[in-house]
């Protein structure tokens, strides 16, 4: 399939074909994800991704991928990893060329106008570093050095809580530290679109709660950001709209609010028995809407769960089984994930 | 133009902090100096010019070495991809690293110079012009052959493998180490065909017998035409991603740059020029010691003495 890029500005794009996403027939998503979820309300798109595919080899990374963001949008793209998250963003990016489908950001089409884009986005990328010897305020200057518009690299020190580490080689810094300079130098050309790939992977929770506040700050600003995430924490967090992405395709977006109320209000109880029993026994109790076993344990979505608790207690008594645990949890992004794919986000 | 001067200037900041570059291209080069000077010329001033050309060759040709070095250990650890994101091209990477070794080569040269005038007394230096145009070449060239290494290799191992491969005959058959006129006729006649012979014939010329840009056309239209082409081929085949692994067939490209000095060393070794040349430099340095001898035949024994190297003064 011959490769058709914008060739200019925007393109003003048909909603209906940007915005369905590619779900494959035998997952009931239209059932659970009323079809206004794939549709962006939102007109002002500063980026707009159509059909998007990418393939390595034998490996088909990114099949079909659309949406559109808006500006000033905190956009998230959660997936597991190797479900091709950070292909798409690398070829926003106009690192990686796409094999096939339409994108435009800020106006630029990121394989043949990458010099122009790159002035008006920054990056924090995965799977990255700076030479251990450049200092702090060196490495801003640098970078500062790359870009017509910039800002006041002092500011961004302050802002980022690295003034004390200024003078300190790159080297010198922690997980934490690293990360926000990485952040600070994205900021540095005063950028259109930021993207920030997995920003807290790897980072202990602490830390990773450090960077959720500075990211809180850019979405306060109205900042136009598009980052990929593993975690549900940071999707439900940060992120104005999430894309959940599986297998190179995204299978849901909407906000996060409307992804969990698409889990109909389902809560979900965590159970572990001492001998096995048939998923579709379970599923059939009073008060389960649908169950599914997840290594070792089941999973039951119940809309009234003391019922279901009751029914489910019941009936293990009469098969003279045993409950071993049992856990209730809201409904997550996670939920929302496992009735999509029968998996869990981190399998 | 902006971004390759940001860059060059980092390079040299970096380079300046890393133990590992004052080593190889500071303690190293000024080492190899004394060595020649002091021991193997023995603190004798027509001597020391003699050898001073294989003393820069060596200091020029080693810029291969960190370029390739450096260039890997930034495309390993994921440096080159940050700067990706931004607008500096591949062309700046390139060409700020040359740069950024030409700044530091440059003043290792002028103090090896300086010290051969001033601590060994060598009466001249020949043509400064030559010297600094051949120096010049002879780095970006060699500092652009580094470039070629660091895009044909994908892991560091490799990396310094074919630097090993490279730098062996380099220096010991160029001249630089090995005199040229001590090699047999066939190893003469492979010597042709490696930038480096010509780069250390050059600068013997250029010092030792004060030969001005025109008598050293060769050298210097030689080196010029290696470095655009390994320039161009390192361009074409450079690579910002780590995982970006270069395939057997691209690794061929490397010999692409030994083009230019096949078909020089095929021409040479039919004209004989350049060991003719050699044969004739090396009696010229015989001649004018026996003449030094011959004014001062007590001085021969105080000026073999490195430990007394202010006595080596010139005596005529």
């Amino acid at each position: 399939m011959p490769v058709k890029f914008l060739a200019g500005g925007a393109r003003k794009m048909n909603d209906s074909s940007v915005a369905h996403a590619r779900a494959p027939s035998d997952w009931s998503v239209r059932r659970a994800f009323p079809v206004n979820f794939f549709r962006n309300p939102m007109s002002d798109s500063v980026l707009q991704v159509e059909n998007l595919t990418k393939r390595y080899g034998d490996v088909q990374a990114v099949r079909g991928v659309s949406f559109q963001v808006a500006e000033g949008e905190v956009f998230g793209l959660l997936g597991p990893n190797g479900a091709g998250k950070t292909s798409t963003i690398e070829i926003l990016e106009g690192l990686r060329d796409a094999d096939g489908g339409v994108v435009s950001v800020c106006g630029f089409d990121p394989r043949t106008q990458a010099d122009e884009l790159k002035h008006e986005i920054g990056a924090a990328l995965q799977s990255t570093a700076l030479p251990d010897k450049l200092r702090v305020m060196e490495a801003l200057r640098l970078f500062a050095g790359f870009y017509k518009r910039r800002k006041n690299p002092e500011d961004l020190l302050k802002r980022f809580g690295l003034v004390e580490k200024r003078d300190a080689f790159y080297s010198q810094l922690s997980g934490g530290q690293k990360q926000r300079l990485a952040l600070a130098i994205a900021l540095i050309n005063d950028p259109k679109v930021v993207f920030l790939d997995e920003p807290t992977a790897g980072l202990d929770p602490q830390v990773r709660r450090e960077i959720y506040d500075v990211i809180e700050e850019l979405r306060r600003d109205k900042k136009t950001i598009v980052l990929t995430t593993h975690y549900i924490e940071e999707a439900e967090r940060l992120c104005d709209r999430v894309a959940i992405v599986d297998h190179g395709q995204i299978i849901a977006q909407g906000t996060p609010r409307e992804l969990k109320q698409a889990s109909a209000d389902k809560t979900r109880i965590e159970v572990r028995l001492a001998r096995e029993e048939a998923e579709e026994t379970l599923g059939m109790l009073e008060g389960v809407s649908d169950c599914r076993s997840l290594n070792g344990n089941y999973v039951l979505h119940c809309q009234r769960p003391p019922q279901a608790i009751v029914s489910l207690v019941k009936h293990l008594e009469a098969q003279n089984n045993e409950l071993v645990s049992l856990e209730i949890a809201t409904p997550s992004l996670e939920d929302v994930f496992i009735e999509l794919t029968g998996r869990r986000l981190r399998d | 133009m902006r971004n390759l001067l940001t860059l060059t200037r980092m390079r040299v900041r970096l380079a300046l902090r890393n133990k590992m570059f004052f080593f190889f291209s500071i303690v190293m080069p000024i080492g190899f100096f004394f060595l020649y000077s002091g021991v193997f010329a023995k603190g004798e001033p027509m001597v020391v010019a003699y050898l001073l050309g294989p003393v820069l060759g060596l200091n020029v040709m080693g810029s291969f070495w960190g370029l390739s070095a450096t260039l890997v250990t930034f495309r390993e650890q994921g440096i080159l991809r940050r700067f990706h994101v931004t607008p500096a091209t591949a062309m700046d990477m390139l060409v700020s690293s040359i740069l950024a070794n030409y700044a530091l080569t440059l003043p290792t040269v002028i103090t090896e110079l300086l010290l051969a005038k001033f601590l060994f007394h060598v009466p001249s230096l020949g043509d400064m012009t030559s010297i600094l145009l051949l120096v010049s070449i002879g780095t970006i060239s060699f500092g652009s052959l580094g470039l070629v290494i660091a895009s044909v290799t994908n892991t560091m191992q490799e990396t310094q493998v074919l630097n090993q491969l490279l730098w062996l005959p380099l220096i010991f058959l160029s001249g630089a180490t090995i005199p040229f006129t001590s090699l047999s006729n066939t190893v003469q006649n492979v010597a042709l065909f490696l930038p480096a012979t010509y780069l250390v014939h050059g600068l013997k010329y250029a010092v030792f017998d004060g030969k001005g840009p025109g008598d050293i056309l060769l050298p210097l239209g030689s080196l010029t035409v290696w470095f655009v082409l390994t320039l161009f081929l390192s361009s074409q085949l450079f690579r910002w991603e780590p995982e970006a692994k270069i395939g057997r067939k691209a690794k061929l490209y490397v010999a692409a740059t030994a083009i230019p000095f096949i078909l020089l060393g095929i021409w040479e070794s039919g004209s004989g020029r350049i060991i003719a040349e050699e044969k004739v430099l090396i009696q010229r340095l015989d001649d004018l010691q026996q003449h030094d001898n011959r004014r001062a035949p007590r001085g021969d024994q105080q000026s073999t003495d490195p430990t007394k190297m202010d006595d080596a003064k010139p005596r005529n």
